[in-house]
């Protein structure tokens, strides 16, 4: 959560929501979640573990439909 | 009985001493929907409140406080919107309790100063967005 909160803070495009997932049953089951932490981004990119900041931000890149930079 | 340990407390009032701008945490609440875990979240946030004069609570039930609550776009409770100068777009679903309860700190202090602690490269690429993007990040307390 870190990462997306300042991401959020960063970009007005971005929001980060926390969701804590025994008091959310549905919700984890609807998005699958059995491992945590699980990110996922705009439904379509889920990420699985915490990532380092460059990976990270590939997801949200990827999530958004950027271009993702290679290398 | 307080939620925070005396060392917590401790901890983020030496956290909160970089607060630089206000700061509002907004809660969501609403008893017949999760009465227990509403006055968790509602408690351990006005603990936290009290750790400093620039954090102030507002309590809204989604229920009743209809048009305070309906930009913040929140549909589920317990909720927490911690908002600085502006809406960050920054949300806790359920009681930010153990690892999330160190985001949420990190994220009072952050949204104080709309200063985001991100790489250079990051925040280059994050300008130049052109869509939304919406993170959802599961986690528990342990």
């Amino acid at each position: 959560m870190r990462l997306a909160q300042h991401m959020a803070i960063a970009s007005e495009r971005v929001t980060a929501t926390a969701i804590e997932a025994t008091e959310f049953p549905e919700l984890s089951q609807a998005y699958r979640v059995s491992e945590v932490p699980k990110v996922v981004i705009n439904d379509r990119v889920e990420v699985e573990g915490a990532l380092p900041e460059p990976q990270f931000l590939e997801a949200v890149l990827r999530a958004a439909g950027e271009p993702v930079r290679e290398g | 009985m307080s939620i925070m340990t005396e060392r917590d407390r401790a901890a983020v009032r030496t956290e909160f001493e970089k607060l630089t701008g206000p700061v509002k945490l907004v809660v969501f609440s609403q008893e017949l929907l999760a009465g227990d875990l509403c006055r968790q979240n509602e408690a351990l946030v006005r603990e936290v409140a009290e750790l400093s004069d620039k954090i102030a609570v507002e309590v809204l039930n989604p229920a009743i406080d209809r048009e305070r609550a309906q930009p913040y776009g929140v549909d589920q409770v317990p909720a927490l919107v911690v908002e600085g100068a502006r809406d960050y777009g920054i949300r806790f679903y359920g009681v930010p309790l153990g690892y999330e309860f160190s985001n949420l700190i990190d994220s009072i202090v952050a949204v104080s100063s709309g200063e985001a602690s991100l790489m250079a490269e990051t925040k280059s690429s994050l300008a130049t967005l052109a869509g939304d993007v919406e993170i959802k990040v599961f986690s528990t307390p342990t």
